[in-house]
């Protein structure tokens, strides 16, 4: 079953939307948003917490636990997250999975570690691609400003051979561009590794969801700003992928 | 008064606020002495099964839990806590509860696990615990073994993942789910509130 996953961006405790990772814009409460996107039917939620300070980071922590009060869907949290004692302390509050990126590239062995002690089920490595001139991606780390130098299939691939339990697959070249998902990109991943991959970045409208899922084999497709801005709502989403022959979850 | 087993390892948390949010009062139930005053139980497992009857047995709880079903207290088991009312688990080769007769195996090698997202539920007979669920709903799970009882009746709930499995699995005062109800939204939240409330 194909999943709907909204995403978060969260600063010192607000939901916020850049485009290309920059230009920050308040949306709204990320508890009350949460809540609002379980009860309309969303799969699960990915939080990405963008803040830049210690003090936002607590605040995250804070914000975790008053999800996992409110919200009875399953819930990945992601960014700024370096140590296993991190990652103890996001599923302590309530999250059920983490998403893992720059700390990762510095120290692969962290998603070794990090999947035999909490699981594979909870480990959720997150790849930041951006296309070179020569036509290969490359993984992009601390927001999607630095070249890593890695490719980003055979990362893709090392990361599942460490222990990683999904993929969550953002084209930094499409991220609040809203014409669409990467789809050779997405393909590229999905094709090389056998755990499920969410496609992120640059999702428009209905229509690019039902189009990544048509072709392309991801697991699920996540999207911001189309949700956010109420262009659409995840029922309206689901019923034209049913329509399509997508299967999704909800009657 | 809900009883949650809390022996020590998992994310347990989840099912509590759950628990909570529908108003039911609950109470950890950590060593034996905490089976006082219970009405129900609630068994939420995560983790592995040898290592979780390991640790059961450590606390003094295995005998409790077998005594309070004897008893007639309504139990529910989720996930890993489903699968250790079995005789026995092919994880790690663990002896389990008994409650059920039958074992836990795990899903055959070309299937993908784990079996991680939502998936439907073919509910076979009527059953309190699906009061108001209609049949088909769909639930979230995350594992890789599922159980299988001798007593096919056993069975009121089957999964289709690759092969049909026994998603949910009741007799008398005991059930046990295979998904996660706290993790299922409104239809997971009616299967915890039918167990807490009406059954």
């Amino acid at each position: 079953m194909k999943k709907i996953i909204p995403c978060l961006d969260v600063k010192d405790g607000k939901v916020v939307k850049g485009i290309h990772f920059e230009g920050m814009r308040e949306m709204g409460d990320p508890v009350e948003m949460a809540s609002d996107y379980s009860n309309n039917g969303a799969d699960e939620l990915v939080f990405l917490d963008i803040s830049a300070t210690t003090e936002g980071r607590k605040t995250m922590v804070d914000v975790v636990k008053k999800v996992a009060k409110k919200v009875s869907i399953p819930f990945t949290v992601g960014g700024g997250i370096k140590t296993a004692d991190d990652i103890g302390r996001i599923l302590e509050a309530g999250a059920d999975k983490v998403g893992i990126n720059t700390a990762a590239v510095d120290r692969p062995e962290l998603i070794k570690e990090a999947a035999e002690k909490f699981g594979s089920a909870t480990i959720v490595a997150a790849v930041d691609a951006k296309q070179m001139s020569d036509g290969t991606w490359h993984v992009m780390t601390h927001g999607g400003m630095k070249d890593s130098g890695l490719d980003a299939v055979q990362w893709a691939k090392m990361l599942e051979e460490l222990g990683a339990g999904e993929i969550l697959l953002t084209s930094v070249d499409r991220d609040g561009v809203k014409d669409g998902y990467d789809l050779e990109l997405t393909k590229a991943i999905v094709d090389a590794v056998d755990i499920p991959v969410i496609a992120s970045g640059g999702c428009g409208s209905a229509e690019d969801i039902v189009e990544v899922f048509e072709k392309t084999n991801v697991a699920a497709a996540l999207a911001a700003s189309i949700f956010h801005q109420n262009e659409v709502g995840i029922p309206e989403v689901k019923t034209l992928c049913r329509e399509r022959g997508v299967d999704v979850s909800g009657a | 008064m809900i009883g949650i087993i809390d022996y020590g390892a998992g994310n347990l948390h989840s099912v509590e606020k759950a628990v909570i949010k529908l108003d039911f009062p609950t109470k950890i139930i950590a060593e034996p002495r905490d089976f006082t005053g219970i009405d129900k139980i609630i068994f939420p497992g995560v983790g592995n099964a040898r290592k979780t009857m390991e640790m059961i047995r450590f606390h003094g709880l295995d005998d409790k839990i077998t005594e309070a079903i004897k008893a007639g207290i309504p139990f529910l088991g989720i996930c890993l806590g489903m699968q250790l009312l079995m005789e026995y688990s092919k994880e790690n080769d663990a002896d389990c509860l008994s409650i059920f007769e039958g074992a836990v195996y795990p899903f055959q090698k070309s299937i993908k696990v784990p079996h991680m997202g939502w998936n439907e539920v073919h509910q076979k007979r009527q059953h309190p615990i699906f009061r108001n669920i209609p049949n088909k709903s769909d639930f979230y799970f995350v594992h890789s073994f599922y159980v299988k009882p001798n007593d096919e009746s056993d069975a009121i709930g089957i999964t289709d993942y690759g092969q049909d499995f026994c998603s949910v699995i009741a007799k008398d005062n005991v059930i046990g789910v295979q998904f996660h109800p706290e993790k299922s939204a409104e239809a997971g939240l009616t299967i915890l509130e039918n167990f807490c409330g009406n059954f």
